[in-house]
């Protein structure tokens, strides 16, 4: 017996499940944390820190719309700063969500059954918190809907040749396709929950958003074709969106932007943060809703790998940053390298390349990679490092380009932290919400991985 | 409507209902089943034609608003480039083309399976809640030509399930 429980914690490292799961246990385990009257004291600890960061969002906000931009520390020349720092980091964490939900599973990768729901999550989340500072960033935020092309007495319409239109189509093409794809995917544990649950609200509610789903199998047939088609729709999608972003750059000819790179090093940088994210959430999650059954050690472990590979094309594009700039041999080229490495910025400079190269050099170790805590420290140094990577490009090459008469440096005011710590509030409060009142793993999809779920075929039928 | 308790019976039943010759047959299950759609002959929808459809509608409304816009209703020039830049549109016909497709993807499912439908006569079989749990049903539909009620009921107890009932309608 002790010998046969050592090995269990042996057997779940290499398994995407654990063994001795069924049908019901897998379902009631799931569903539990969303119907239980009880709830941990660290979904409310978890919960009101998202609140209160979300009142000093608000409260943000409020500020902006009275006094304007100007609350910020934008200073010519550098209009971008902050808020488009922000916005590229959220969205770049959003892309991990569709790469687990849509790429891999079009790779028929199996471990991802597990992860997805909460990854698309993350996503949507993300993507919310990203669109916040674009139009917060416009000045007159009201007047938001400009951006988009519509019969108007003004007699005017967008530039259709500028990648910030392209952006708009882009983001929000690809929130709906999140949220779509999130909820195509969440219709069959929707069914399960109106079925588990004894409240009739809630059966009510959850019967609602089910849409009368019964699991036929002539629906089963349209649902599993309608997951493979918009997976293979959201997979060039995701690519195109950080692609996109990157443009926002590229097209522009201020230094240290204008350059063919960005657009695979951007979406690689996506990845890379988008999955220190999903281990930052998976990791407290599990051991908190004892679910180490389902999101195993080989879940991390997968992660940390994609992280490792990610990280390593960002290492690097960092390096190929700094030679095509001395190849160019143009001397803002070089000037722009220069005052990075070694100008006002040079702290997070070199704050980014320990977070984002050597940091993540310890992955390469399996007793790291197996090691929740230590995976957990390590996501969130990349979530910093990739911060930084952000700020460094945006505000050190706006704040020195060709004029040196005009250079200036960027100083953060309070209100840019508030309103960067306040989407981190709005993005814990939607999460958590989102973990209470919906199930985290996709339970129809975990079913499937269990070994009873294969049909057996008789011989010589 | 029969209640099994694997996959395996399910599948095994349902090919032994179609040998039968029931044609109005429908199973239930936690999950989709590969071998189910086979063996109830539900390989061909016309979901992926109504993608394509809506995709190159996107593709197209995407492409045309640009042109219209920029060469007919507002034509201003932009950095010297001509009216017509077709190589500036890329990006936005291609994002309408995934909006699009995404959308009648999603339309369609519904549309396709009849969804959102509150009611339907199985939810009346009190043990039909386990469909979504652990459970697996096969119902033989009552349109079903060679439908009678004990017989089909008889048929249903030779295949072993664990109970058969009666869906009221």
């Amino acid at each position: 017996m002790a010998e046969e429980e050592q090995q269990d914690p042996h057997v779940a490292a290499k398994t995407i499940i654990a063994p001795g799961y069924t049908f019901g246990t897998v379902t009631d385990q799931i569903a539990t944390v969303v119907l239980t009257k009880r709830t941990p004291i660290f979904w409310f600890v978890s919960f009101g820190t998202g609140l209160v960061l979300l009142l000093l969002f608000l409260l943000a906000v409020g500020l902006l719309f009275v006094k304007g931009v100007g609350i910020w520390g934008l200073r010519t020349p550098v209009m971008w700063g902050f808020a488009i720092t922000n916005f590229v980091w959220w969205i770049g964490i959003g892309h991990a969500g569709t790469l687990i939900s849509a790429i891999l599973l079009l790779l028929n990768q199996r471990w991802r059954n597990s992860i997805n729901r909460f990854a698309e999550a993350m996503t949507l989340f993300a993507v919310s918190c990203a669109g916040m500072f674009p139009v917060l960033h416009l000045g007159r935020p009201w007047l938001a809907y400009w951006l988009f092309p519509y019969p108007n007495t003004m007699g005017v319409q967008p530039n259709f040749r500028s990648p910030l239109v392209w952006d708009v189509f882009a983001v929000s093409t690809y929130a709906t396709v999140s949220l779509l794809f999130w909820y195509v995917g969440l219709m069959p544990d929707l069914a399960t929950l109106r079925d588990r649950t004894h409240n009739r609200f809630a059966r009510f509610t959850y019967g609602i958003m089910a849409m009368g789903w019964r699991g036929s199998a002539k629906h089963w047939s349209i649902y599993e074709t309608a997951s493979l088609l918009l997976a293979g729709l959201a997979t060039p999608l995701v690519l195109s969106v950080h692609t996109v972003v990157s443009f926002d750059f590229t097209i522009a000819i201020v230094p240290g932007w204008h350059s063919t790179f960005f657009p695979p090093y951007f979406v690689a940088g996506a990845i890379y943060s988008g999955f220190a994210m999903v281990l930052a959430l998976a990791i407290p999650l599990r051991s908190v809703y004892g679910l180490q059954g389902l999101i195993t050690d080989k879940h991390l472990d997968n992660a940390a790998k994609v992280m490792l590979a990610t990280g390593l094309i960002v290492a690097y594009a960092y390096m190929m940053e700094t030679f095509s700039a001395w190849y160019t041999t143009n001397v803002y080229e070089h000037q722009a390298i220069w005052h990075r490495m070694f100008g006002p910025y040079r702290v997070a400079y070199w704050s980014l390349i320990s977070c984002n190269i050597l940091a993540p050099q310890a992955l390469w170790f399996k007793r790291v990679r197996s090691n929740p805590v230590l995976l957990f420290i390590s996501s969130i140094v990349v979530l910093v490092g990739m911060w930084l990577e952000r700020y460094v490009i945006i505000v050190s090459s706006l704040a020195q380009d060709y004029l040196p008469s005009s250079w200036s440096i960027f100083q953060a005011t309070r209100w840019d932290w508030a309103t960067y710590v306040g989407t981190i509030g709005l993005f814990l409060f939607l999460f958590f919400l989102f973990i209470r009142l919906l199930p985290m793993i996709s339970i129809f999809e975990v079913r499937t991985l269990l070994p009873q779920a294969k049909v057996e075929e008789e011989v010589g039928n | 409507m029969a209640e099994f308790e694997s996959p395996t019976e399910l599948v095994a039943a349902a090919r032994a209902a179609r040998e039968k010759g029931y044609r109005r047959l429908d199973a239930y299950s936690p999950f989709p089943i590969e071998e189910l759609t086979d063996a109830l002959h539900l390989h061909h929808n016309k979901l992926p034609l109504l993608v394509l459809l809506g995709g190159i509608l996107g593709g197209l409304t995407g492409y045309l608003l640009q042109y219209y816009v920029t060469v007919i209703y507002f034509p201003i020039n932009i950095g010297g480039r001509p009216l017509h830049s077709w190589p500036s549109y890329i990006i936005i016909t291609f994002e309408m083309t995934i909006l699009f497709a995404a959308i009648s993807a999603v339309l369609g499912l519904l549309g396709l399976c009849g969804l959102p439908m509150p009611y339907h006569p199985t939810f009346n079989v009190p043990r039909f809640a386990l469909a979504s749990r652990n459970r697996f049903f096969l119902c033989i539909e009552a349109r079903d030509p060679l439908f009678d009620i004990t017989q089909t009921c008889q048929f249903l107890e030779t295949l072993e399930p664990r109970e058969v009932s009666e869906v009221a309608h």
